[in-house]
């Protein structure tokens, strides 16, 4: 270990570059062995919590606390977890049935769920004295089954959708707007968190529905070729919000123009069934029936990262925790998984001569990521090899319609097959 | 008229269908008839016609008679109203409308949005407080008293009424002054009127001077300044001798001052400029020359005027040479080693104004330094790179630095030369039309395998399996449609004719390969050292050898095709004949000149070398418009061995910053937004006005809206 040089003093250094020659081939071997260092230590898994009987179905963060979340199995349980201790803190048998969402309240004192049941519950956030039965707070009766839920991200409402979406005070047991269009039933809905009157869901007619809280009706809607399952909202953009099918593909749309979506995600290879976005606005984390977690930035069509272990099986729910550091799976298989959202970080308090290491290393690893031999040692993830064998089957599908279309065109009069850009193929209308 | 106001009734009685949810409001009016069971005024019960409202106008006089004529007509026409819209359309047009108006509210966080994309740092949690100094106020205002002790304190500042803030006049001072006679505080106010005439005339004067911009007028006033103070000196000195004892201590602070500063020192960005000038100018070698001169007058020290004559010899004596005091020329502020003469930019005299110096900051300082790297280290390369240097460049490197920077140089120089073939074989190529948006797209997928990585070796075993694509690209040959593309006329000009700069430096280079510094009758020494040395072995007729050979493997060779024997007799001795010859052996056209064709004493080889290629850039990535660009962007390095600390704190800081276990809450509008607005002019509070007001105004905007919307539905 090197002695440490005082701060205040420094030590004075002749910076004439004819002194320090091949900075750029010195700078690409550190730069190499930066990337090759970033791999070898890419290790997201942090723990996996386990307790629930059944696959979950849903997880909460707290909305003030870091360390605690919520997640909902299918079999209707409901825990409470506590993250550094990797342990569970709270059973609550909230529903009989599903599940299927859970809100926490914008103080974090309490948090809502609904379920297979037709019911809305209320529920405090800290736990019943000992020996006191766990009962709810409130509970709302509705007349269909709730599929999801949101809280408003300052006042007192909350929205649920179902066969409407509703928009509920807490203080009443009657929405106190329900807004339809069609006959419909809705997977998810939610507020955006920045334009907070805004909010927008996913109908099983395969559209995505805008609404607006102050208004009498629907904004618009926008119909794809496959259903959505989930969307969130980019905690920053006003804007923007990325919405999950089963097409395999995740679509990031301008509610300012519905018509084509801004950016087309693709890589999974099977239905994707959530989605959310880290709280700095610059990537979103995605689940997937094919066992897998990606991460992609919000601007980009394909993922950055790919996360995945051995046991662990559909990935129903996925969220990103607040501090921006941690990514958090439950699936089929009753786990809930923390995952560190950059593979290779170091964890804890890095020193200010870590920190500005780290720092010229990603810089190093930005500076040379287009020469062939660093790109290469970054891209490389390890898949298992079902889903590779998917990808490719996929790829060739991919190919083989491709060539279709071509010879359609080449055989058909010019211009009546138009050629439309990957963007504008997977959106069929967009309703007024 | 009519129409419209029809119209305008049918509308309302559509828009009244749609929202059923609104009652009217029922109206209960005082009345003579109070009933027992209900609240009602006269007649409610009963329908009210038009006519009945137009008798009373016909009998009214105010009314015009246009008017009248106008209500006349409504009541004898017959026309029904129109049938409302029906209710998919008035939805449709209502969602038209509420989309436009939230679309219009969410683009106000478009600025915001495109800042915070382009921001080279983003720090999270948005709404930080700042860790920094905070201004005095701040903190005075957020003080309290807490510890008896203060308390105290501030009971007895309090109890004697002193100013805290403005410490002009204590009330107590204030009552003495109103209990002064009449007359005295005539006089005293007369005195205090005077001084603020007098006050405000020289304030006037001063002010007038001041904006008098002729620097002539400046100077002499200046001088006349000084002279008029010398004189008083030297009166002082006879008079007052304690006085000019302090002047003088004056005069030696200021001379501190000098000397600490870099004022008048030609280091500044004007001196600079001018110092550039002063080549061809005479006048602005002169204002330096006058700079100088200033600093040195500033600097001199004063001579004791009470001091014994001997005295000041001796002290003549001690002094140190003259030249000591004089400023360095103060080539880098910050590094105190670079004084030295590695730089030659810089010519002798240079010089700054007073606010320059007050205003250059330390970060100023260092981006110069970086500046002057970034211009050493490109002319390194150029020279090396034979990027053609400009004359004067070449000048001012090549005066003094040339022995030892060549020396070091030289040993660059192979490399620069292979990469600088090696960059324009890339160039070539990226010249040759290769589709570098559809690469970037490839560029984004990761490379997906069964491969697992768990240690660098494993890294190391990926080299060879994984993507021998890298490896196998071929040079393209420079198309002539290709050449068409991207990179700009001026570009192609500048192309390195390798040859003729290498024949230029050919005379230079003696020893290639000398790493160390030598002098010149060092060197002369060393080669005859090494010529005893190596006298046996000759280095240099191998060395020709292998060059010849070289030569030799790179000429096209005559591929010879005859068949001897097909189409006439074969046999021994028979050779076929020259016809066949002619026809079968085929002359391959020759490669362009080697580059070290006019180099006696070097061989550059001219294959592609796999194991460099791997490593190199086969063709321009996205974001770089030409490989100039490119190339530049990896020149330029990062690192701490070529940086200062600061330069790489700043070039390598990243993108997002969070705080460890802080929640980072999505933006809150009025954070943003608002100050946004009040910043433009106080629009805030109407914009919060508008929010209130919006829901109100929901069903009138629709209203009006729906109006407009008619002819077209």
């Amino acid at each position: 270990q090197r002695r440490a040089i005082p701060f205040t003093l420094g030590v004075p250094r002749n910076y004439d570059p004819t002194l320090h020659p091949f900075e750029v081939p010195r700078e690409y071997t550190r730069a190499l062995n930066a990337t090759k260092l970033e791999r070898v230590f890419a290790k997201p898994f942090v723990a996996s919590l386990d307790g629930h009987r059944d696959g979950i179905s849903c997880i909460t963060k707290h909305a003030k606390s870091l360390s605690t979340i919520i997640s909902g199995a299918c079999d209707g349980e409901v825990k409470v977890w506590n993250l550094p201790r990797q342990e569970c803190l709270r059973t609550v048998q909230a529903h009989e049935g599903f599940v299927r969402g859970i809100c926490s309240r914008f103080c974090g004192t309490s948090f809502f769920t609904v379920g297979d049941d037709k019911t809305i519950k209320q529920w405090n956030w800290e736990a019943p004295g000992y020996g006191v039965r766990e009962e709810p707070i409130n509970t709302i009766l509705g007349k269909a089954v709730f599929t999801g839920i949101d809280h408003h991200q300052r006042e007192g409402t909350f929205v649920t959708c179902g066969q409407t979406v509703d928009i509920w005070d807490e203080q009443r047991s009657s929405p106190i707007r329900s807004f339809s269009w069609g006959v419909d039933s809705f997977s998810c809905v939610r507020y955006n968190p920045v334009e907070t009157e805004l909010l927008a869901s996913c109908a099983s007619d395969r559209s995505v529905v805008l609404y607006d809280t102050r208004e009498s009706a629907p904004l618009r809607k926008v119909i794809m070729q496959l259903r959505s399952n989930t969307l969130c909202w980019n905690p920053m953009e006003a804007y923007y919000f990325t919405c999950a099918n089963e097409d395999y593909n995740l679509y990031t749309y301008d509610i300012r123009h519905l018509d084509v979506p801004v950016t087309v995600h693709m890589d999974h290879v099977s239905a994707v069934l959530d989605v959310d976005y880290s709280p700095t606005g610059r990537e979103f984390v995605s689940a997937s029936f094919d066992k897998t977690i990606r991460i992609f930035p919000k601007d980009k069509g394909h993922s950055r990262e790919v996360y995945h272990t051995k046991r662990m099986q559909h990935v129903i729910c996925v969220r990103w925790s607040a501090d921006n550091k941690y990514v958090l799976s439950g699936s089929d298989e009753m786990n809930i998984r923390l995952w560190k959202a950059n593979a290779s970080e170091k964890l804890g308090l890095l020193s200010a001569r870590e920190k500005a290491a780290t720092h010229y290393n990603k810089k190093l690893i930005e500076k040379f990521q287009h020469h062939p031999q660093v790109r290469r040692i970054a891209r490389h993830r390890h898949l298992p090899g079902d889903i590779l064998k998917q990808k490719r089957e996929l790829r060739e599908m991919r190919e083989a319609q491709r060539r279709k279309e071509q010879n359609v065109r080449k055989h058909s009069k010019p211009g009546s097959v138009p050629l439309l850009t990957e963007k504008e193929k997977h959106v069929v209308a967009v309703v007024e | 008229m009519q129409n419209e106001n029809l119209v305008q009734i049918s509308f309302f009685n559509q828009l009244m269908l749609v929202h059923p949810r609104k009652k009217q409001n029922e109206r209960s009016e005082a009345s003579v008839q109070v009933s027992e069971y209900f609240v009602n005024a006269e007649g409610t019960g009963d329908k009210v016609n038009l006519s009945d409202l137009l008798g009373t106008v016909e009998k009214t006089s105010g009314a015009s008679n246009k008017t009248k004529k106008q209500l006349r007509n409504l009541q004898s026409s017959k026309e029904t109203l129109e049938l409302p819209l029906n209710k998919q359309q008035t939805e449709k047009i209502q969602r038209g409308i509420a989309y436009e108006k939230t679309t219009a509210e969410v683009s106000c966080w478009k600025n915001i949005i495109l800042q915070n994309q382009k921001a080279e740092q983003m720090v999270f949690p948005l709404n930080q407080e700042s860790s920094g100094p905070k201004r005095v106020e701040q903190v005075v205002a957020g003080w309290k008293v807490q510890t008896p002790l203060e308390q105290e304190i501030f009971r007895l500042l309090h109890g004697s009424r002193q100013p805290v803030n403005d410490p002009v006049l204590t009330p107590v001072e204030e009552q003495s002054l109103k209990a002064m006679s009449l007359e005295e505080a005539k006089i005293r106010r007369a005195e205090l009127q005077k001084a603020r005439a007098l006050q405000s005339y020289y304030e006037a004067k001063a002010k007038r001077e001041k904006k008098i911009k002729s620097k002539k007028y400046h100077k002499v006033q200046n001088k006349a300044k000084r002279k008029d103070f010398l004189k008083q000196f030297d009166e002082m000195v006879k008079t007052n001798p304690e006085g000019a004892l302090e002047e003088l201590k004056k005069m030696e602070l200021s001379r501190m001052e000098e000397r600490m500063s870099l004022k008048h020192q030609n280091s500044g960005k004007w001196a600079k400029s001018k110092a550039i000038m002063a080549k061809y100018d005479d006048s602005a070698r002169k204002a330096m020359q006058e700079q100088l001169q200033m600093n040195k007058d500033l600097t001199q020290k004063m001579v004791v005027p009470s001091d014994d004559e001997h005295e000041s010899i001796e002290e003549g004596l001690e002094t140190v040479p003259d030249f000591v005091n004089d400023p360095e020329t103060v080539i880098d502020p910050v590094n105190p080693w670079m004084r030295g003469q590695l730089t030659h930019e810089e010519p002798e005299v240079s010089c700054v104004t007073a606010e320059e110096v007050q205003t250059a900051e330390e970060e100023n300082e260092e981006e110069e330094i970086i500046g002057e790297f970034e211009r050493k280290r490109k002319l390194r390369q150029a020279d090396e790179e034979d990027l053609i240097p400009t004359e004067e460049e070449r000048k001012k490197t090549q005066e003094e630095d040339e022995d030892e920077e060549e020396d070091v140089s030289e040993f660059n120089t192979l490399f620069r030369l292979m990469r600088s073939e090696k960059t324009r074989e890339g160039s070539n190529q990226t010249r040759g039309g290769l589709n570098t948006a559809g690469e970037e797209d490839e560029e984004g997928l990761l490379s997906e395998g069964q491969i697992r990585v768990r240690s660098i070796e494993d890294l190391e075993v990926l080299d060879e399996v994984v993507e021998p694509r890298a490896i196998e690209e071929p040079s393209a040959p420079q198309t002539a449609a290709a050449e068409a593309t991207s990179e700009p006329p001026h570009k192609k000009k500048r192309e390195i004719n390798l040859k003729e700069v290498l024949t230029k430096e050919a005379k230079a280079v003696r020893l290639p390969f000398l790493p160390t510094v030598v002098d010149e009758e060092e060197r002369d020494e060393q080669i005859s050292i090494i010529k005893e040395a190596f006298a046996g072995d000759d280095v240099i007729s191998d060395f020709i050898k292998d060059k010849s050979r070289q030569e030799a493997a790179g000429r096209p060779a005559v591929v010879d095709l005859t068949l001897p024997g097909w189409g006439e007799w074969g046999g021994v001795g028979l050779k076929p004949p020259r016809w066949k010859r002619k026809r079968f052996r085929i002359k391959t056209a020759p490669p362009p000149p080697r580059q070290d064709q006019k180099l006696p004493d070097v061989i550059i080889s001219e294959k592609r070398t796999a194991s460099v290629a791997s490593h190199q850039v086969s063709q321009l990535p996205f974001p770089f418009q030409n490989t100039a660009q490119f190339e530049s962007s990896i020149r330029t390095p990062i690192g701490s061995t070529w940086n200062t600390q600061t330069v790489v704190k700043n070039m390598t800081k990243p993108k997002v910053v969070t705080k460890l276990g802080a929640i980072i809450e999505p933006m809150v509008k009025e954070d943003f937004i608002k100050s946004k607005t009040t910043a433009a002019g106080g629009k805030g509070a109407a914009i919060m006005l508008g929010e209130n007001r919006r829901a109100k105004e929901g069903t009138k905007r629709t209203k009006i809206l729906a109006l407009t919307e008619l002819p077209t539905a």
